[in-house]
Order: structure tokens, then C-alpha cells, then sequence
């Protein structure tokens, strides 16, 4: 795995190579040689989705909904290949069918980073309901997942939380809290 | 190109699946759609390389998208029917900018949801699934006039150099077998057929 890092000399990797969450983010996916991106944009993964698309190790796109990323990272990895899936709190809450119906019935290993919108600074009442729907959903399934705030902790539980996933066929939910991204606030 | 339905003949899933499976030789994937798609698929003679969804309605096109870029030397069949698709139509414009040339996506178009009571979908009698598909992006998309043209229409995109689709109308008949729902078996001896596992 440290091969693939050897390959890999674009100028996207080096700018995410430093200690920014998106460049842990981006190191830690190809670390576990997990190359395809499927996502729904938010704005707060705006940096990390620059740079994978600018990185020739990830096939990177965006999709119309969240749930058909469920259903290409599913089929890539019953083919071979891992796949993770980028999306933010709103998305998250258009999964229960597929995460209940896919993922956990089949036991595949789906990887979900997800930006946490509608805490610490939301200025739309609307996206402050939906993230309240979260955690509830994911423990319903008792999936696995971790609100990330720290950079520090970020490497550590990106990469357990991803050869977990892997090695039990199960799920997990990295939910990328303001306090790691800086989320996003009222500008105007 | 053939992009009009109203000349095409009402064929029949069961029918149509075994055809479509009967010219399979290259141990080549099959994705079956949630209900009577993926119960035709079962009953046509179970594959290794046969995967059956028993939820997840709408889901087939990308699932077999996810397969299509993990194996691309490997043809990817998914087969969904006309409910289902119109819950994913996103999924068209996705498969259209991928350019998947391993995918070839197969529509059984019957205008009703069968399996809960044959009550007609929004889009009977209005809305056409391969005008849809074009428009998504999709050009080599066409509906099969019977069931020699959709025979041709296998070999073709086979053939072709990028992503295809073929619609079907179908009849409102059930499914004729019932898959058996055990839904870790199913991924296990699918990921088998598809040399990612050893047998167990």
C-alpha cells in the first residue's frame, strides 16, 4: 500500500498530503486502496472532492442521489473493487431504505464520510431537523459510526473504522463534524 | 434506432429473460431487479453470476454500474423493470457521463407495479422509457420490436462501445419462480461467480 503512495506525484496528492482533514481524508481512502468516489457535493467536502478528481489513483463522480452511490459502491465491491461514498446530513437521511434493504442484509462494507451539516452554527432550521434524524437511523441498524472533531484523531479512526468495515462486512458512518471541517456558517 | 413504442409487440418476461440468459457464454453478470424481474431471473436457471435484489427498488442500474467499473473486461447485465426505473431516473444521466461500455441495461416495461396489485405507474400511456433514456444521454437506447429484435439488440450492445439500452414491453404477467431470500448467500455465491471469492 505504500506502493500506490510511491506512484502517485500529482500536485493534487501533494497539496493533500499535508495535515489538513481533506488531505488525511484523501491519504487514508488510498492508503486502504479505496479508488472509487461516488458523492453528492456539499460544500464543506468541496476541497476533498477537488483534489480526488484531480488525483488519477480515484475514479471520482458525482451522482443524483445518494442512494444510487449506496447501490455503485455495493456492486464495486461485490466486483473487487472498494468504494466509498461522500455525501452530507441531508443525504444520509434519504438512505434507510437502502442501508436496511442492501448494505446490512448482504453485508457489504460501505464506507460513508459525512459532512455534518445542521450543528454548531446552522442558520437553516431545516438542516438542524434532518441531522437530528442521523444518529437515530444509524442506531436503529446499530451500524458503526464515529463523529469526527478532532485532527489528531481523524488518521486513527478514518483507517480503523475502514479496515473494520472491510474486515467484518459491515457498514460504518464517519460523520465529519464543524469542529474538524469548520462546517459551514451565514455569510451574508 | 427504434424509439417508438407503440409498434412494438408485448412480450413476455419469463420469455425474454430465458433468451436473454440462453445467449450468455462469458460467465458475464447479471443484476436482477427488486420483485417479478429478479424472479424471472431465478427462474430462467440460477447462474453464479446471477445477483438477486430483494429491496432496494430502483437500485439494479447501479448496482450494476458498480460492478461494470470494478470488472470492465466482464459484460454487466442489469434488468429492472418500469417502476423501478422511474424511482432512480437520475441513475441514466450517472451510467450516460460514465460511459460504462461493459453495461447494458434492459427495461420490462409493463406500465403497472404487477407485484402489488397492477396499479398503473405514473408514467403509463404518458411518459416513453427510451425517449427518457436518450434524453438522459443514453444514445444507444431503443426498444425491442419483438423478441428476435431484442435478441439483436443483446448482440449489438455486446458489441457496442459504450453504455446500452433496450426496453421491452412486456405483459402483466407474475414472475414464475420466487428467488430464495436468504440475501448473504446470494452476494457470497455472486462474488464467487465473479472470481472475487473462493467457494467456502
Amino acid at each position: 500500500m505504500a506502493i500506490a503512495e510511491q506512484h502517485t506525484s500529482s500536485e493534487a496528492v501533494q497539496t493533500s498530503s499535508d495535515k489538513s482533514w481533506h488531505g488525511i481524508v484523501l491519504q487514508t481512502l488510498k492508503r486502504n486502496e479505496i479508488s472509487l468516489i461516488p458523492y453528492v457535493p456539499d460544500r464543506v467536502l468541496t476541497p476533498l472532492i477537488k483534489n480526488l478528481h484531480a488525483d488519477p489513483f480515484f475514479t471520482t463522480f458525482a451522482t443524483a442521489r445518494e442512494e444510487e452511490a449506496v447501490g455503485i459502491v455495493s456492486g464495486a465491491w461485490m466486483g473487487g473493487r472498494r468504494a466509498a461514498v461522500l455525501m452530507q446530513t441531508s443525504g444520509f437521511a434519504t438512505l434507510a431504505n437502502v442501508l436496511a434493504s442492501l448494505a446490512v442484509p448482504y453485508q457489504i462494507p460501505l464506507i460513508m464520510f459525512v459532512s455534518e451539516r445542521g450543528t454548531l452554527g446552522e442558520f437553516n432550521y431545516g438542516q438542524s431537523l434532518v441531522c437530528r434524524t442521523m444518529r437515530p437511523v444509524l442506531d436503529s441498524l446499530a451500524l458503526e459510526h464515529h463523529t469526527i472533531t478532532r485532527l489528531d484523531e481523524l488518521e486513527f479512526i478514518a483507517d480503523r473504522s475502514i479496515k473494520q468495515a472491510i474486515t467484518t462486512q459491515a457498514p460504518v458512518a464517519l460523520i465529519l463534524n464543524p469542529l474538524l471541517t469548520g462546517g459551514k456558517t451565514f455569510d451574508k | 434506432m427504434n424509439t417508438d413504442a407503440r409498434n412494438t409487440k408485448v412480450m413476455n418476461r419469463f420469455d425474454v429473460t430465458s433468451r436473454l440468459i440462453a445467449k450468455l457464454k462469458r460467465e458475464e453478470a447479471v443484476i436482477g431487479g427488486i420483485g417479478n424481474t429478479n424472479f424471472d431471473l431465478w427462474a430462467a436457471g440460477h447462474r453464479p453470476q446471477n445477483f438477486y435484489m430483494l429491496g432496494s427498488m430502483g437500485l439494479a442500474f447501479p448496482i450494476a454500474l458498480g460492478v461494470a467499473l470494478a470488472q470492465p473486461d466482464r459484460h454487466v447485465f442489469a434488468l429492472e423493470g418500469d417502476g423501478s426505473l422511474l424511482m432512480q431516473l437520475g441513475a441514466l444521466s450517472t451510467i450516460a457521463a460514465l460511459k460504462p461500455e461493459n453495461l447494458i441495461m434492459i427495461v420490462m416495461d409493463n406500465g403497472i407495479y404487477q407485484i402489488t396489485g397492477a396499479q398503473p405507474t405514473p408514467a403509463a400511456n404518458v411518459a416513453d422509457i427510451v425517449a427518457i433514456a436518450t434524453g438522459s444521454g443514453l444514445a444507444n437506447s431503443a426498444w425491442a420490436a419483438d423478441e428476435e429484435d431484442f435478441e439483436r439488440l443483446v448482440e449489438e450492445a455486446m458489441a457496442a462501445s459504450g453504455p446500452s439500452l433496450i426496453a421491452v414491453r412486456i405483459d402483466d404477467k407474475p414472475g414464475v419462480g420466487a428467488t430464495r431470500r436468504d440475501p448473504v448467500q446470494i452476494r457470497e455465491r455472486f462474488m464467487h461467480g465473479l472470481g472475487v471469492r473462493e467457494a467456502l
